[in-house]
């Protein structure tokens, strides 16, 4: 099937084939053509769609009034299109078609696999629970949800056991509303919990209730497509054009990446290790100390550290400086730093081999890639450090026992960044940080921004500026964007490549 | 006399005789081949073998009955277990591709132990058990058979005497066999009531509404309740009954009921309930329900510290179930032994036509003689009931093809009726 540019003459018909509902479960692949630019526009807003329904799901009482605005808000965005508006159609197709560039990128292992089905099952659950109830039993019809209802006689002689096994159903509501038969091992999740009334293997469940099968499906159908999607990956990852982009999305971070150094020189060495304890996220200050320690660190510290001070500022001869002072303390001779380790510095700032410019790491390549092993100190404390140790070193730290508990409590749920963002809040003395956390170098920003009094309240204007931010201040045409992802990926290319 | 005195010593010699002229081979392959319904079945099922010294044995698998009896002849198991089955020959296991060997189907299994409820029964503790805690395994079995069949829809169900201190349930049905490890957890996370270790002394919490599974199970333990609780457990003269400091309980003879009075003002307008389902309810271990994998002790084996064989328990006669009556191995050997002058010799004839039925009636001959006799047949009964229904499955798919063949055949006999 080929939309090309008759699209917006196909009305009727064919259209209404495709995107029969607004929701669907990701069944069919889109079997269309569409441009490189698309592919990726639209694997990128999707997953910032997803970031958030993953912040918030956390930040916010589910389905609370907050919770609720703001997912609404996020959504509009992912559908906006800044020309005269989106048609139904459009809408529904960007969301087929993100979807499943998503799964190309996340389908790779197990870490991935799960937070993509995790957030997919929110907004999926969200936008199922927002549908009219019409619109609700439509869509298990047009799903072939083989989900009978139960006669009117039936409901009526089973009405005292409905009423005493599921919450929040009252008579009239067994009369007035459908309630479906499905077999119990389609409804396991209120089994599991006795929440559901079982007669012969069935499980009778009141129409409000429904949403909790339905995602049961969507979870075990996705999970054994990512797992497909997965076997056949080497033949997409072939796809030059590809390959890059899918691994730019799933190693992303989606917002600043702080490859442009601002305030270059603005910082002296001398604030470094005061800096370290006041605006360094945990994982840096951990860098730091062991570096001061051991006047060593290895390769993967080297690079998580490195990056992180030219991103806050550090010059490339600073950067030098730096870290042959810290080198010399230790075994290391004047001589052998400006043979061996010099040459990897200068390498970090773009001025050696590939001549390419890394970008500091996000929090997500941090958490996800290069776990540490023996003798490494880099990696995300909260995500690598065993939780005993972590509690000490807060302490240590001076954060206090409750502060602690709940540092401990996000790490335990696996939500790293928000520990982190925890430990911000504590450290600086404020009730809500004020940003989403997705990158060291952004905490050290909004550290210091904190600390100099010139607390910005339009963090949400800063982050939606950046893709124009970028391109203006190197003053390059329309091509800057793709240029921008270009050399990203260039950096991620020799990542992988790297000693 | 019911059993001769077990001594674990004369196991070895007691084994082969049972392997060679007891164990019912043939009704064990029919269960585990399910009508050779599905192609491979038993073939590829697990076994696991405990031998003498304690030396343990996985991954056998059997291509035949025959082959079965002479691996066990020869191996003489001390203890079976049954597991899964699998994806190939358990036995080739390790000629498999790495990842390609699964499990893919087992029976829903249940192990119900008498230690678990050590904090609520007086008489006995550890691996004892006797008369007056007993009850608990009848109130369990109730509950659970009642719960998996009507709730559940479950129709094919063996209980098993484990052999020392609690019973086994094994769920055959179809349905059971394909469950996934979510499916078996959900099961028996529905089945749990009573919750917490050590630490909690309040173990069951009930809230509103009650669940009608949980009004089916009070009534059953209402049933057994004051006999087993406030006579046999004396439950109310024990300093240890413990729930909170605030209440008082005392049971109403006239009513058959616990009556509870609480100080405080907190909720608990159904501490009643929860402390009877707390002493009565039964306690699984939902790990040996979840696994697919998991091997469980296989019925009619035998158990080498008592010596008993662990055999189907017929649920019509549950309240006479008594543990201590069930043969031990030294018995069933012993009462093999005993002369059974004239027939002995017209059955030597004929068995020495053919070998391997004659050894199969001889054995079958046997065991009729022996006190294992009555629970062979419970396991044929269960057998015949999963045959039939088998039977009635097929009938049903082949039906809608025979059906216009056989009302073809009526027309025509109807004709051929009125010509006359």
């Amino acid at each position: 099937m080929q939309f090309p540019g008759r699209r917006k003459k196909l009305i009727g018909s064919s259209q209404n084939d495709l995107y029969d509902h607004c929701l669907q479960f990701y069944g069919q692949p889109p079997l269309e053509n569409i441009s490189l630019t698309e592919f990726e526009t639209f694997a990128v807003e999707r997953l910032k769609l997803l970031k958030t329904v993953e912040n918030l799901g956390v930040s916010c009482v589910k389905n609370s009034e907050q919770y609720t605005k703001k997912l609404d808000a996020e959504i509009s965005k992912f559908f906006f299109n800044k020309e005269d508006g989106i048609s139904e159609y459009e809408k529904r197709r960007k969301d087929h078609i993100s979807h499943f560039i998503l799964r190309l990128a996340y389908c790779q292992t197990e870490d991935l696999r799960r937070w993509f089905i995790q957030q997919e099952m929110d907004l999926f659950r969200y936008r199922f629970n927002d549908l009219h109830s019409k619109h609700k039993t439509d869509f298990l019809h047009k799903n072939n949800l083989k989900y009978e209802t139960v006669s009117a006689e039936e409901k009526k002689s089973l009405q005292d056991k409905l009423i005493a096994s599921s919450y929040g159903l009252s008579g009239t509501k067994v009369e007035e509303h459908d309630v479906y038969k499905v077999p119990f091992q389609d409804a396991l999740d209120l089994v599991r919990t006795r929440k559901v009334y079982l007669l012969a293997g069935n499980a009778y469940i009141p129409h409000h209730e429904i949403v909790t099968i339905v995602l049961n499906d969507f979870r075990t159908r996705l999970s054994k497509a990512l797992a497909m999607t997965a076997r056949s990956l080497p033949a997409v990852q072939s796809d030059e054009r590809l390959q890059p982009l899918l691994s730019h999305l799933s190693h992303a971070y989606v917002g600043q990446d702080y490859s442009i150094q601002k305030n270059i020189g603005k910082i002296s060495l001398e604030q470094i290790d005061a800096l370290s304890g006041k605006s360094f996220p945990l994982c840096m200050r951990h860098l730091h100390k062991a570096l001061r320690e051991n006047h060593h660190l290895r390769h993967g510290g080297r690079m998580q550290y490195g990056l992180f001070l030219k991103g806050i500022g550090l010059s490339l001869e600073q950067a030098l400086q730096f870290w042959r002072s810290e080198f010399v303390k230790g075994k290391v001779d004047a001589d052998k730093f400006d043979k061996a380790y010099a040459y990897s510095v200068r390498h970090m700032f773009g001025k050696e081999g590939k001549r390419t410019d890394y970008t500091p790491y996000s929090c997500m390549k941090v958490i996800l890639s290069n776990p540490p092993s023996q003798g490494d100190y880099h990696g995300c404390p909260f995500r690598h450090s065993d939780p005993e140790l972590l509690k000490q070193k807060l302490q240590n730290y001076k954060v206090s026992p409750s502060g602690t508990n709940q540092i401990l409590e996000l790490v335990k749920g696996m939500h790293y960044q928000l520990a982190c963002q925890k430990y911000f809040e504590l450290t600086h003395n404020v009730e809500d940080a004020g940003f989403s956390l997705n990158h060291p170098n952004q905490y050290f920003t909004e550290s210091q921004k904190l600390l100099s009094g010139g607390r910005d309240i339009k963090k949400e204007v800063d982050m939606s500026q950046r893709s124009q931010e970028n391109p203006a201040s190197v003053t390059r045409p329309s091509q800057a964007n793709s240029k921008q992802a270009h050399e990203e990926m260039g950096d991620l290319d020799s990542f992988f490549q790297d000693e | 006399m019911s059993t001769s005195d077990y001594d674990p010593a004369c196991l070895p010699d007691l084994l082969p005789l049972y392997y060679r002229r007891l164990f019912p081979f043939s009704q064990y392959y029919r269960w585990l081949s399910y009508g050779g319904v599905s192609k491979n079945y038993f073939q590829n099922r697990e076994f696991s073998f405990t031998l003498k010294d304690d030396i343990y044995v996985r991954y056998q698998s059997f291509t035949t009955q025959n082959e079965l009896e002479k691996e066990m002849q020869k191996m003489v198991p001390y203890k079976i277990d049954i597991g899964a089955v699998y994806s190939h020959r358990p036995s080739q296991h390790n000629a498999v591709k790495s990842g390609t060997f699964q499990a893919l189907e087992k029976e829903l299994v249940f192990d119900i132990d008498m230690t678990d409820y050590d904090d609520v029964r007086r008489c006995c503790s550890a691996a004892d058990i006797c008369s007056k805690c007993w009850t608990l395994m009848t109130i369990a079995i109730r509950i659970l058979d009642r719960a998996l069949r009507e709730d559940f829809g479950f129709h094919h169900l063996l209980w098993v005497y484990s052999g020392r201190r609690g019973v086994h349930c094994w769920v055959c049905d179809d349905a059971a066999r394909k469950l996934s490890v979510a499916a078996r957890s959900a099961v028996a996370e529905y089945l749990s009531l009573v919750k917490g270790g050590e630490e909690t002394v309040r173990k069951v919490v009930l809230s509103d509404p009650i669940h009608p599974f949980i009004n089916h199970s009070l009534s059953v333990v209402e049933r057994y309740f004051q006999q087993y609780a406030i006579v046999d457990q004396d439950i109310l003269g024990s300093k240890e009954i413990k729930f909170h400091n605030s209440l008082s309980v005392s049971y109403d003879l006239h009513f058959s009921c616990v009556s509870v009075k609480s100080n405080s003002k907190k909720g608990g307008q159904y501490f009643d309930k929860e402390i009877m389902l707390q002493y009565c309810y039964p306690r699984l271990d939902v790990n040996v329900s979840k696994g697919v994998n998991h091997l469980l002790k296989s019925p009619f084996s035998v158990h080498p510290k008592t010596g008993r064989i662990s055999v189907p328990i017929d649920l019509k006669e549950l309240d006479t179930f008594d543990p201590f009556e069930v043969p031990t191995i030294s018995l069933i050997c012993e009462e093999l032994e005993k002369p059974r002058a004239e027939e002995a010799e017209e059955d030597d004839m004929k068995d020495k036509e053919n070998e391997q039925e004659a050894g199969e009636r001889r054995r079958i001959r046997d065991y009729k003689r022996t006190s294992l006799a009555k629970y062979v047949k419970v396991f044929d009964r269960f057998l015949e009931a999963m045959a039939r229904s088998r039977k009635g499955e097929m009938l049903k798919k082949s039906g809608e093809i025979e059906k216009d063949s056989v009302f073809h055949i009526h027309l025509i006999l109807a004709f051929t009726l009125q010509m006359d």
